[in-house]
């Protein structure tokens, strides 16, 4: 690794003030499982570290603060899929933390880290944007609340400001019961980047959401609010309709290692069925989600 | 000159006080400086676990932490098993149903499974499988592994 200066602060304004004097030469750095390997093959060059973790208001904590529930931007994915609150209100978010990286992973990387590398094949960015997920971002203009789908823009790149940091992500508690599933294609079980990642949920009054990543240059999301996914009466050729245009956006690269635009298309209409299927099952209660 | 910085942690249970360049890792100090040459360098990209050890009650990967970070934390290495010089229950598992082979991966192996039998005494195959799927063995003793694993939640029920 080249050598770079560090930097600890344990309040956020100190944060902020250290990326307004060092600005782009600064990287924030939080569990480090892709940071850290971006330093050691010289895709990152900082000249200096921010260590984010020991920010009090960034400590792990998954708390209900009204109508949301607030996960700090120190929460790593383990946190995640261990919190009751998780597991009861957002069981498809746990479905995804389960799949990043291995044990060790999921015990350093955070939530806030996935989404702020803004990588198309997150696997959490779906369930978040199923869920209707808002970042709360801090800067020295003070804090503002960027909804995930205005949140990314391609591949490591964000609606984040020069200077902002991201604090906190917040699940709005479902105000209709819904059911909801996470799936995911990869090459090899284990810790492979999803070929497609894809989440699914369907709410009593019949909408759908489908969001889904690794099929273009950040997640996506759709709704159907025709309520014709929903409706397992509807005729077949009416639901392909309806995911024809929710798939509409997908553009995967034919530069891609990992699976060809064909395999991909064809892979994301496989999982958006089954997830489909899944997610209706579970809102009726036949499976427990 | 590059800067330095005073750190303190506990390893195995010794604290211990080291300056370390920001861009070294964990893993570079517990090899170089503390001279704990049990945990390996292998991947340096977090997949292989070659280079797995506990880091406050949970396992990491040592090439993905930057030892600054560590400043003020606990960690076990795989030298910290074993107690008075007499292997674990766990590495004696490890010897008696041949799952060491060329032993590469064996302390990241080992660390996992020891936090994995920690939390959960009594794992099933699958359990053991995803608790271990960070830890890769080029010679595909993951039959063996899994079996000493097993073995070992027996031996302590009894």
């Amino acid at each position: 690794m080249h050598a770079f200066a560090y930097a600890r602060p344990t309040t956020l304004a100190e944060a902020v003030a250290l990326l307004e004097v060092h600005g782009p030469e600064a990287r924030l750095l939080a569990g480090g499982t892709d940071l850290v390997v971006r330093l050691r093959d010289g895709t990152a060059r900082p000249s200096v570290v921010i260590d984010v973790k020991r920010i009090a208001e960034l400590r792990p904590a998954i708390r209900q603060v009204g109508g949301h529930l607030v996960i700090s931007a120190g929460t790593v994915m383990t946190d995640v899929m261990e919190d009751e609150q998780v597991r009861r209100h957002f069981p498809a978010l746990v479905e995804a933390a389960e799949v990043v990286g291995s044990v060790q992973i999921r015990n350093r990387a955070t939530l806030a880290g996935n989404i702020c590398n803004a990588s198309p094949a997150a696997d959490t960015a779906p369930p978040l944007l199923v869920y209707g997920a808002e970042v709360v971002a801090h800067g020295a203009a003070g804090t503002r609340r960027i909804g995930l789908d205005e949140f990314f823009v391609r591949s490591g790149e964000t609606t984040l400001e020069p200077g902002e940091l991201l604090t906190a992500i917040e699940l709005p508690l479902p105000a209709r019961r819904m059911g909801a599933a996470h799936v995911r294609r990869t090459r090899r079980r284990g810790h492979d980047l999803a070929s497609v990642t894809l989440c699914c949920g369907v709410d009593e009054a019949g909408v759908t959401r489908i969001a889904y990543g690794s099929v273009g240059p950040r997640p996506v999301r759709a709704i159907d609010e025709s309520g014709t996914l929903a409706d397992s009466a509807a005729p077949a050729d009416a639901k392909a309709a309806v995911f024809e245009r929710m798939f509409a956006a997908a553009s995967p690269s034919p530069r891609s290692m990992r699976a060809s635009p064909e395999y991909r298309l064809a892979m994301l209409r496989v999982l958006g069925a089954r997830a489909l299927a899944t997610a209706i099952e579970r809102l009726a209660g036949r499976e427990r989600p | 000159m590059i800067p330095t910085y005073p750190i303190e942690l506990s390893v195995n249970g010794r604290r211990r006080r080291v300056d370390v360049a920001a861009h070294h890792s964990l893993l570079d100090i517990l090899r170089d400086d503390l001279e704990l040459t049990g945990t390996k360098e292998c991947c340096l990209v977090g997949e292989c676990g070659a280079c797995t050890v506990i880091l406050d009650g949970r396992t990491v990967d040592s090439c993905l932490v930057l030892a600054v970070e560590a400043d003020g934390a606990e960690i076990t290495t795989v030298e910290g098993l074993a107690a008075a010089g007499q292997v674990s229950p766990l590495q004696q598992a490890f010897l008696d149903r041949g799952a060491v082979q060329c032993g590469f991966c064996i302390p990241g192996q080992l660390i996992s499974a020891h936090v994995l039998l920690a939390g959960n005494p009594h794992p099933t195959v699958g359990e053991i499988q995803e608790s271990l799927a960070g830890n890769l063995c080029r010679c595909g003793c993951y039959e063996q592994i899994t079996d000493a694993v097993l073995a070992t939640a027996e031996e302590a029920e009894r």
